[in-house]
């Protein structure tokens, strides 16, 4: 049984990976249109994403809120359920994660503020995601319509508080205090300057705990049950109610830790719009990973290299321009999700 | 004689040739996400630099950044290809800015929009507050009843100060005028909503403005459309607008951000470069009312001279216009 399992997953990391191929290549052969040669393109990208030790930290920058967003999408996503609402999500988590100095502005011991930190961001964000899982459970909503729509209210609620509560004085900007040192994250020495630091090590570790937690503990196991076929998984006297709440709550505060690498270890405050879209791209991030939980780790690198590439292609050539990296990006969607392009030879 | 000047000529264009070649200057200029296509604030900015490249012969690059966090890796790039300036477009780009000048100390930044502190940047702020005053002014001339309208944005401090300066400006001309006023959302999509900023003119007009002053990028193309549809005015903001709905756009608050970069450049090119804070107000017209053959017939001769009057003033001294930057400060030493 494990055997077939693992076959069919093999089977689709190698889909998406001929998909994610094909999609690059076709954007490559856009820019010979252009008259840029689609070598130099390529070299243009890796340069910019392991050229320096700077550029590299950058790209892990610019990777890590994506593994926490394509986490967010992947796990509501094996219980039925499509979440739109990462952005949203990661912007309370980030909102709650700069409120914690006023909370608590007397910390002494760093790990104790990071911690407290930690929980403010996954609670601020996992309330968000908990809404619509509510929502949903308790009146039916469709969880697609309720979490775009808390993607605005959360941008409304950041903005007011941002903008008359926690609002710098100094500042001209929409932005919030300055966090104590106490609650500032180390970045790597070799980054010389790009804010990535130990986190990253963390997070990964979150993507391969969640992993195993998903194979091997009884909720894991409900939430798989909920999302196959709800009215099996009700037979058998699981509550496809505890388990929407539960998911969208986990999916919530694991994208609301996006907060952690932007408030604590980049800014150190809430900035509004410092989100490069990571809630939107996460969904192609668990696309692409084809909602296996660790494939989200590759997945998430893929798009954080095309986004950190998306200047250096203004930069570096005449004719293409920053619009390229998000042709290829979805083309390479396409390309994944032309799954028929791969299965019909086997028929 | 005649090839003699002639030869003259050729020499002398070799030998300009040759000195350009020399000391060609690369300018990189990074601009904010909404690109050099905002037909306003970021347009601006890239047709200064254009010019420059025309005019100063100097080499010059674009690029728009695609996020808030790739700023400060654009500008790195740009210092570590040895571009002579760095022209940073918008307060977005404060903070990367600041950390670059200290990485790269040798470096010249041009920062548009924000006061850096650093040695080696050259901080160039517009006073909006008094071109908006200006505005706000002939706004309340066109308003019989005393009605007026303002629209922003994105609500931010920036925009406030665009409409408090306009407030007083309405108010010098017509102190029981009421003014209305609207902000378009608390998101980037603010600066790029044309139907929202649409509707909530329609309704500005229905409740008896006359003239609306829109300082909301994009969005301005909507409460343009409802000024023509109501047969009412509107104020174009940044970039001069007027041509966009002839007889319907009063006038446009100028602010000069291409001059400001050009300036800039030719400073440099002069070997005249300066560093820290540069303001350009309504004295320098680095701020400033449009005027063009599209509002030739709105204004008129004796609005201008009101206006003129007013802007003397405001150089003296004599009118002091509210800002809400320092207005800001003041309730936090409370």
């Amino acid at each position: 049984m494990k055997a077939i399992t693992m076959n069919a997953s093999m089977r689709a990391l190698v889909k998406s990976i001929l998909g994610a191929m094909l999609g690059l290549f076709l954007g490559l052969m856009i820019c010979w249109f252009t008259g840029e040669s689609p070598i130099k393109i390529l070299k243009i990208l890796f340069q910019s994403a392991f050229g320096s030790g700077y550029d590299f930290g950058m790209t892990l920058f610019y990777t890590a809120p994506l593994l926490l967003t394509g986490l967010a999408v992947a796990i509501p996503f094996k219980s039925g359920l499509f979440n739109i609402g990462a952005e949203g999500q990661l912007t309370m988590g980030a909102l709650a994660a700069s409120a914690v100095a006023v909370v608590a502005p007397n910390v002494q011991s760093p790990v104790l503020a990071i911690a407290l930190a930690v929980v403010f961001a996954f609670v601020g964000g996992g309330i968000w995601g908990a809404i619509p899982g509510f929502l949903k459970a308790k009146r039916g909503s469709h969880e697609v319509i309720t979490t775009i729509m808390l993607n605005f209210i959360a941008a409304g609620v950041s903005a007011y508080f941002t903008l008359y509560v926690l609002k710098d004085p100094n500042s001209a900007q929409a932005e919030t205090l300055l966090l104590p040192s106490v609650y500032h994250l180390k970045a790597f020495e070799c980054f010389n300057g790009a804010p990535m630091g130990p986190l990253i090590f963390w997070l990964l570790a979150l993507v391969v705990f969640l992993y195993f937690w998903m194979w091997h503990s009884v909720w894991g196991y409900e939430l798989k049950a909920v999302g196959e076929n709800e009215k099996a998984a009700g037979v058998y006297g699981i509550s496809k109610q505890k388990i929407w709440m539960s998911s969208m709550f986990l999916a919530g505060g694991v994208a609301g830790l996006v907060g952690i690498i932007e408030v604590l270890g980049n800014s150190h405050r809430f900035k509004i719009g410092f989100s490069a879209d990571y809630g939107f791209v996460g969904i192609a991030v668990a696309l692409v990973a084809r909602g296996n939980i660790l494939g989200i780790i590759p997945s998430a690198l893929l798009f954080g290299i095309l986004q950190k590439g998306a200047g250096s292609l203004d930069l570096e050539t005449d004719k293409v321009t920053r619009d390229l990296s998000y042709i290829i990006q979805g083309l390479i969607i396409l390309g994944v999700a032309a799954e028929g392009l791969w299965t019909r030879k086997r028929k | 004689m005649q090839s003699i000047q002639k030869l003259a000529l050729v020499l002398g264009s070799l030998l300009v040739l040759s000195h350009s070649a020399m000391a060609e200057i690369k300018v990189g200029l990074v601009l904010e996400k909404s690109g050099k296509d905002d037909k306003s604030f970021n347009a601006s900015a890239y047709q200064g630099v254009k010019r420059a490249e025309k005019e100063l012969g100097v080499t010059t690059k674009t690029v728009e950044a695609p996020d808030n966090s790739a700023y400060e890796s654009l500008q790195r790039a740009f210092s570590e290809k040895k571009f002579d300036i760095i022209v940073a477009v918008g307060f977005h780009q404060l903070e990367s800015v600041r950390n670059n000048a200290a990485r790269f100390p040798n470096q010249k930044f041009v920062l548009v929009d924000e006061d850096a502190k650093m040695p080696n940047v050259r901080s160039v702020m517009f006073e909006e507050q008094e071109g908006s005053y200006l505005v706000g002014a002939l706004a309340a001339l066109h308003s019989k009843a005393g009605k007026v309208g303002f629209m922003g944005g994105m609500d931010v401090p920036l925009i406030r100060r665009f409409q408090l300066g306009y407030e007083a400006g309405v108010k010098k001309i017509n102190p029981k005028a009421e003014v209305l006023s609207n902000y378009l959302g608390v998101t980037g999509e603010a600066w790029n909503n044309p139907p929202k900023a649409k509707e909530l003119a329609f309704d500005q007009f229905n409740r008896g403005a006359e003239v609306i002053f829109v300082a909301a990028g994009n969005s301005g193309l909507g409460v343009f459309d409802a000024a023509q549809e109501k047969n009412k005015l509107a104020i174009g903001v940044d970039s001069n607008q007027n041509w966009v709905k002839p007889g319907y756009v009063l006038t446009s608050m100028l602010k000069h951000v291409d001059e400001a970069v050009f300036d800039s450049i030719k400073l440099y090119k002069e070997g005249k470069f300066t560093t820290g804070l540069i303001r350009y107000g309504v004295q320098s017209k680095g701020v400033d009312y449009a005027m063009d053959e599209n509002n030739a017939k709105l204004v008129t001769a004796n609005d201008r001279k009101k206006l003129e009057a007013l802007r003397a003033d405001i150089i003296t001294g004599k009118i002091k216009v509210p800002d809400y930057y320092l207005i800001q400060n003041g309730q936090k030493k409370k």
